[in-house]
């Protein structure tokens, strides 16, 4: 059997921020949405092995071997200077994992874990690794207490949804917007399919979470703000809908001519959606 | 005028203490005019040289540096000396205790612990209300904070879930005040999953209490049990810790050679030297400061074959990086696998050392290993065990490069992590990484949450914004908040993500 890997670009052992309890977070490499508000724009693409990174690298961690570009990370000092230069928001430090390899790092951190949550860039690009490592922890004595959580971009098919829920305990759903329009710009393709998967998911029971992220004079009008309240109403008023606010933080070209989301502003919409009948309506931690 | 007398009119003097502070300040710069106990030579000068360390605990060991008394005598027996009949309401039970802490002396003058207070008061609780039980136990807490301001006071809860426990919880985070500090003794056998989740909520609300881990504290002392004093002491009640002396690791690093000289030679010469420093210290006072002629000891609050001697090290990830230097090895304490394993060995050194080193006058005849949490002015060493402020890894990392030092410390590892604020979202992490951290060895769960006003600065409480104002206007209310400034200020404390630390000494007025 071709068992797949996974093309990983960060690994945490602790997360409170993606899902139930501390997570295991695994962040995949590449996305098939090209948001210029995306605060991780270098998890994007798949390195082309172009090379451009490799002489601005000033521990000499990358290489070209045959072709490829190499990564050492037993020299690397993380100072990302490969990820500003590279010309396709790609990323040269990613690893490749097994599924014997999170096994292995789910045993490793267990009595630490609540579950474990795949990320990205957009989780559902690799969809074959994700079904066969959730499999593998529902199937193991030790591990199938940990819950399986995606955090997804909802652009997968419904088809390719129905492969994958039933080993899935949860997933956080991002709505970029609900102007067509709209989302085609800050995304480039249509919401269409994104609307679709959260009904989907709402119906399954796999909703953990709604998210939708507040860009002033994009995101936050009333009558995106309105089309927010009357989609999830029509799912269930408790539906758990997080606010973010756009910032700056990790943002690369255009976006950071944008201004940022300011709390007070984030309250205010917060406050129109809970007396639009929202029950459950989280607010950003903090602002960075 | 000599010296010593500007030092105490610049005490007097000094507009950035209250009078209160001075008096403290003129006390023990008195005490320090008088001759040191003796020592010998090599110890004399292992002690001004700073390798090892007697806390500034004073020239004169006149009283033990940590009290545990069992205040259950003075509620249900009264006292003679003190003219007060047993307890039979809850209001002369909070009152006797209010009465008693100021008889009951520490390295500080103030009470370093107040009781397992559940223990205490739940018998009197049986006719009170929830209502008045929050009344009455809010101004208590009151009183405490304002009367006895000193971080270092310690509360204990736990391990059963009850109305005291959880009151007691409940208006410690919204009261928010640095005194008392608070320790939640956690069981899994014992405590609800309801409290243990109160506990948590707690800390992300003010990064209180503590949670020490009864299953490893337990069966280290007899039935007549444990509190935990101060920050991160765990001590047998009745009784207490007569001194805390210390090694500085990274001192007795910078004198070996190499890995293997500091093993054979440099450290046992230390470890030795420390144990001359600490029987100096404790024959003092057993045999010459008349402490156990005190009506503590005739009336049964603490008996004189209960004090334990702590026996602390800090300084490790210091020491760890001095020898992997001296080793020509990158790796990192806390980051490095090597450099970690290291750690675990010199831990383990110290630890069957103190455990077969014979002590006088000390309870079950041995001293008790200790990391130590720091002062607020220990010139770049990092407390105990720790990983250096700002260069923590992830919580879990962090936790899985320490517990394995945990086991050699029985009187307590000063240990504080730091979460940012996102917790507040989701206190499910929170209980996770502390069941892991028990699971893993941990005796002792002590964290931070980034956005509190109130942190632990060396494992004691101080407001940050109190910090702001005293340097700006000079002055605090709360004897830590002083410390607290100094610490922030050498020891790049408030450089960490959010920070934690413990501690407990005042030791010397500093200016």
């Amino acid at each position: 059997m071709n068992l797949p890997l996974a093309t990983v670009s960060k690994v945490l052992k602790f997360s409170c921020v993606d899902g139930p309890g501390n997570r295991l977070v695994l962040f995949l490499q590449g996305c098939n949405f090209a948001c210029p508000t995306c605060h991780n724009p270098h998890t994007m693409k798949l390195c082309n092995d172009c090379g451009d990174c490799v002489p601005e690298c000033p521990t000499g961690s990358l290489t070209i071997v045959q072709g490829k570009v190499v990564h050492d990370a037993s020299i690397c000092d993380q100072c990302d200077k490969c990820l500003d230069v590279c010309p396709i928001n790609a990323n040269p430090k990613v690893t490749q994992y097994s599924v014997d390899d999170v096994l292995a790092l789910l045993y490793q951190n267990k009595p630490f874990l609540n579950g474990i949550t795949i990320s990205g860039g957009e989780a559902t690009t690799q969809l074959k690794f994700i079904i066969a490592l959730f499999t593998a922890i529902k199937t193991d004595e030790k591990l199938k207490d940990l819950t399986c959580f995606i955090d997804s971009n909802g652009y997968l098919p419904e088809a390719a949804w129905k492969t994958v829920l039933p080993v899935t305990d949860g997933v956080m759903l991002d709505i970029k917007a609900f102007n067509n329009t709209l989302h085609h710009l800050l995304t480039t393709r249509s919401n269409q399919r994104v609307l679709a998967t959260a009904k989907l998911l709402f119906e399954a029971g796999k909703l953990h979470e709604l998210r939708y992220l507040l860009i002033p004079g994009r995101t936050d009008s009333d009558e995106e703000i309105e089309d927010l309240a009357n989609f999830v109403r029509a799912l269930d008023t408790d539906t758990p809908l997080r606010l973010n606010a756009f910032q700056h933080h990790g943002v690369k070209g255009e976006a950071l001519t944008w201004p940022t989301m300011k709390e007070p502003d984030v309250e205010r919409i917060a406050a129109e959606l809970r007396s639009a009948g929202l029950t459950n309506v989280v607010v950003p931690a903090v602002y960075i | 005028m000599s010296e010593l007398l500007k030092r105490f009119k610049g005490i007097t003097e000094d507009p950035g203490l209250s009078f209160t502070q001075k008096a403290r300040y003129l006390s023990l710069e008195a005490e320090n005019s008088l001759p040191y106990p003796e020592l010998d030579e090599e110890t004399a000068k292992a002690l001004e040289e700073r390798v090892i360390c007697d806390m500034y605990e004073g020239h004169v060991p006149f009283k033990p540096r940590y009290v545990m008394p069992d205040y259950s005598v003075v509620l249900e027996k009264g006292s003679a000396f003190l003219e007060l009949e047993p307890a039979t309401t809850l209001d002369e039970a909070i009152n006797s205790l209010m009465i008693a802490y100021h008889h009951v002396p520490s390295v500080t003058n103030m009470p370093v612990f107040i009781g397992r207070l559940d223990n205490l008061l739940l018998p009197y609780c049986d006719e009170v209300s929830d209502e008045d039980l929050y009344k009455k136990l809010k101004l208590f807490w009151r009183y405490l904070d304002r009367v006895l301001p000193d971080a270092f006071m310690h509360a204990n809860v736990g391990p059963t879930d009850n109305r005291v426990a959880r009151t007691i919880m409940r208006i410690d985070a919204e009261l928010k005040q640095i005194a008392p500090n608070l320790t939640f003794i956690w069981d899994p056998d014992v405590s609800s999953d309801a409290i243990f989740s109160q506990a948590c909520e707690s800390i992300i609300e003010c990064s209180k209490p503590h949670i020490a881990n009864n299953p490893l504290h337990q069966p280290l002392f007899d039935d007549y049990g444990y509190g935990v004093a101060s920050c991160y002491n765990v001590l047998p009640l009745c009784g207490g810790a007569s001194t805390l002396t210390r090694i500085n690791l990274r001192e007795v690093a910078r004198r070996s050679k190499d890995t293997a000289d500091f093993f054979e030679n440099v450290l046992p010469k230390y470890i030795d030297l420390n144990f001359r420093l600490t029987e100096a210290r404790i024959d003092h006072l057993f045999n010459k400061s008349g402490f156990f002629e005190s009506f503590l000891v005739k009336e049964d609050w603490i008996s004189r074959d209960r004090f334990t001697a702590m026996y602390g090290i800090f300084a490790m990830a210091q020491c760890v990086d001095e020898l992997q230097a001296k080793e020509g090895r990158a790796g990192k304490y806390g980051h490095d696998e090597t450099a970690n394993q290291l750690g675990h060995r010199i831990s383990k050194v110290l630890y069957e050392v103190v455990e077969m080193r014979p002590m006088e006058n000390c309870w079950r005849g041995k001293a008790m290993l200790h990391s130590q949490a720091g002062l607020s002015d220990d010139d770049g060493c990092t407390p105990g065990v720790r990983i250096p402020y700002g260069s923590e890894p992830d919580p879990v990392t962090h936790v899985q490069a320490l517990a394995e030092h945990h086991a050699f410390y029985p009187s307590g590892v000063s240990e504080i992590l730091t979460l940012d604020e996102t917790i507040e979202n989701n206190p499910a992490a929170l209980e996770q990484l502390v069941k892991g951290a028990f699971q893993l060895g941990f005796r002792e769960f002590s964290a931070n949450v980034s956005n509190n006003d109130l942190v632990r600065i060396t494992g004691y409480m101080v407001r940050l914004s109190d910090i702001a104002k005293f340097k700006e206007c000079g002055g605090s209310r709360i004897n830590t908040t002083v410390l607290g400034a100094e610490a922030a200020e050498t020891g790049k404390i408030l450089e960490r993500a959010p920070r934690v630390m413990s501690h407990e000494l005042a030791p010397r007025y500093s200016q």
